[in-house]
């Protein structure tokens, strides 16, 4: 392995990685020891703010409510979307090219803009503070982009696939889920991966549209900093593990994150 | 490209999406269009105000100056993504057990939560404990984002170079991937230079997927809002107060509930309309 050619790849990971070590090395350091001064690694080694978070039910629910809407989200994004991305993919409807551009001018709308009347159709319906809100909400612009993503995929598959089985006498639904879902699990894949990714990064309407019973993890430590002062470390600690979800999910899908877009049509 | 069959029956197949973005969409869209033409002095009542809260935020100083931060900002980090991702994909070996490694590594900063970001490079910027700002202030810079609007606006561009680069590296890595090697090896042969496989063999490849990435980041930039609010606070001042700090410090701050909503149908029909002539343009070129 020559130096040269990791050279641009690999200084660009450092530039990655130092705000990620700085939050790291903060999350181990005592908050008097990140007042009293500055050092590149903790001088007392400390696990407490860890275990501070792992203690308290504030802030470890936090964590299981952001999961369970993201993980809401992702479900019902991904569902919804495979019929009309494989209704997209394969036949000509009326409207078909209006609703397909209809539906990317939602991804298209800031949630800023949204906040206030999600906040008020929301409560209107009796939804407010539960993971229901949030993962509908979150609809807004995953399904577009999870249709978007799953046209791209389907439209690589070739439409013989389709022919022939109905010809064997499938109906639509068996041969959708028997035979043509097993052919685009990477698309599945990829779609779910960006499901779960914007949705487990927005805080805005995540925040809008909780109080108490399903505050994500995002508005745990946004309303720490205020109420309890400075307490850094507590803050980097949390900050720290919001990483480790979405690490994970990328090595699973790490073959397929770069085909994702590259499939979907423009 | 597959030849499509024409079958009206498939708008059953799509009805579930169309009722869940429309539940999500043409609601709350009506609402700010509601809000858009009234006056309310709470207690729900509500008079008809035409226009004028349009024109007030048309001619309003204060949405002329975040329109223009928002589009400088938008123009900066485009033309430092863009090319700064494609030149590391061009970078980045084709094979090889690392690559996968590399990937993992470069797509961390998209998992992470906006305030996340905003409070990790607050801690790793600040001019007395960050990392970054010690460094900074140790060259004998008078470095201090809280402080300086041009300090501030560096930091916020760092900080979204650092989280959306990745996002265009790739991309481009995708579409450098799709490239078959009998592509390089007839280059080679031919004896092109190294631009010229560039501007004949790569790029004509990854237009696609380049057209991707502007038009996201393009529409991500322009409704940022957690990072630097997190980061900066809209701060030093009004520096960093882009178009969506604006509107919710007027919507929820001020409860000017019909200038927010006519400030938001304003914001949300120039993302339509910038994103619509990008692509427009970008397909006309592909025509010819």
């Amino acid at each position: 392995m020559s130096i040269r050619k990791w050279l641009v790849p690999g200084l660009y990971i450092l530039f990655l990685m130092l705000p990620i070590y700085w939050l790291l090395n903060m999350s181990f350091k005592t908050t008097n020891e990140i007042l009293g001064g500055f050092s590149l690694w903790p001088q007392e080694f400390t696990t407490e703010n860890y275990v501070a978070i792992f203690t308290d039910p504030t802030w470890y629910n936090g964590y299981i409510n952001s999961l369970i809407y993201v993980l809401i989200n992702t479900v019902i994004s991904v569902s919804v979307a495979l019929p009309a991305a494989y209704a997209f993919s394969r036949y000509r409807f009326l409207g078909d090219k209006h609703l397909f551009f209809w539906l990317l001018t939602n991804r298209m709308a800031p949630p800023a803009v949204f906040a206030l009347p999600f906040f008020q159709l929301y409560s209107a319906v009796g939804l407010f503070d539960t993971y229901w809100a949030v993962a509908l909400a979150h609809c807004l612009f995953n399904i577009p982009l999870a249709v978007w993503i799953l046209e791209g995929f389907m439209s690589g598959v070739p439409k013989e696939l389709d022919e022939t089985a109905y010809v064997d006498g499938y109906s639509f639904w068996h041969f959708f889920g028997r035979i043509f879902i097993p052919t685009i699990t990477a698309g599945i894949g990829v779609a779910a991966f960006f499901c779960f990714m914007f949705s487990w990064v927005e805080l805005l309407l995540a925040k809008t549209l909780t109080s108490v019973a399903a505050k994500p993890i995002a508005a745990t430590m946004t309303r720490t900093a205020s109420s309890s002062g400075y307490e850094l470390g507590l803050l980097a600690a949390a900050g720290a593990l919001t990483i480790i979800p979405g690490a994970i999910v990328i090595w699973f899908v790490r073959n397929y994150i770069a085909k994702g877009f590259a499939l979907g049509r423009v | 490209m597959i030849t499509k069959t024409r079958n009206q029956k498939a708008w059953f197949l799509v009805l579930p999406v169309i009722l869940l973005v429309a539940f999500n969409a043409i609601i709350p869209l009506m609402t700010v269009v509601n809000y858009s033409v009234q006056e309310t002095f709470g207690d729900n009542l509500f008079f008809w105000e035409g226009v004028r809260w349009f024109e007030e935020v048309l001619h309003s100083p204060r949405f002329h100056e975040a329109l223009v931060r928002q589009l400088t900002f938008t123009g900066i980090i485009l033309l430092i993504e863009i090319p700064l991702g494609v030149m590391i994909a061009l970078q980045m070996p084709r094979s090889g057990p690392w690559v996968s490694v590399c990937l993992v590594l470069m797509a961390l900063p998209l998992l992470i939560p906006w305030n996340v970001v905003g409070a990790m490079w607050n801690i790793f910027a600040l001019p007395d404990i960050g990392l970054l700002g010690r460094v900074l202030n140790a060259t004998g810079l008078d470095y201090n984002f809280t402080r300086d609007p041009l300090a501030a606006w560096v930091t916020v561009i760092l900080m979204d170079v650092w989280h959306w680069t990745s996002l265009v590296v790739l991309l481009a890595y995708a579409g450098l991937s799709s490239i078959p090697d009998a592509y390089y090896q007839a280059a080679r042969i031919d004896g092109a230079s190294r631009w010229a496989i560039f501007r004949y063999i790569q790029l004509p490849k990854m237009k696609r997927v380049l057209t991707i990435a502007v038009l996201l980041r393009f529409m991500d930039s322009f409704m940022i809002y957690t990072e630097p609010f997190v980061l900066t606070g809209g701060g030093p001042g009004n520096a960093t107060t882009f178009l969506s700090i604006d509107l919710v410090k007027t919507a929820l701050g001020q409860f000017d509930l019909g200038p927010a909503a006519a400030m938001s149908l304003i914001y949300f029909l120039i993302i339509l309309l910038l994103s619509w002539l990008f692509y427009t343009l970008t397909m006309r070129n592909e025509g010819h």
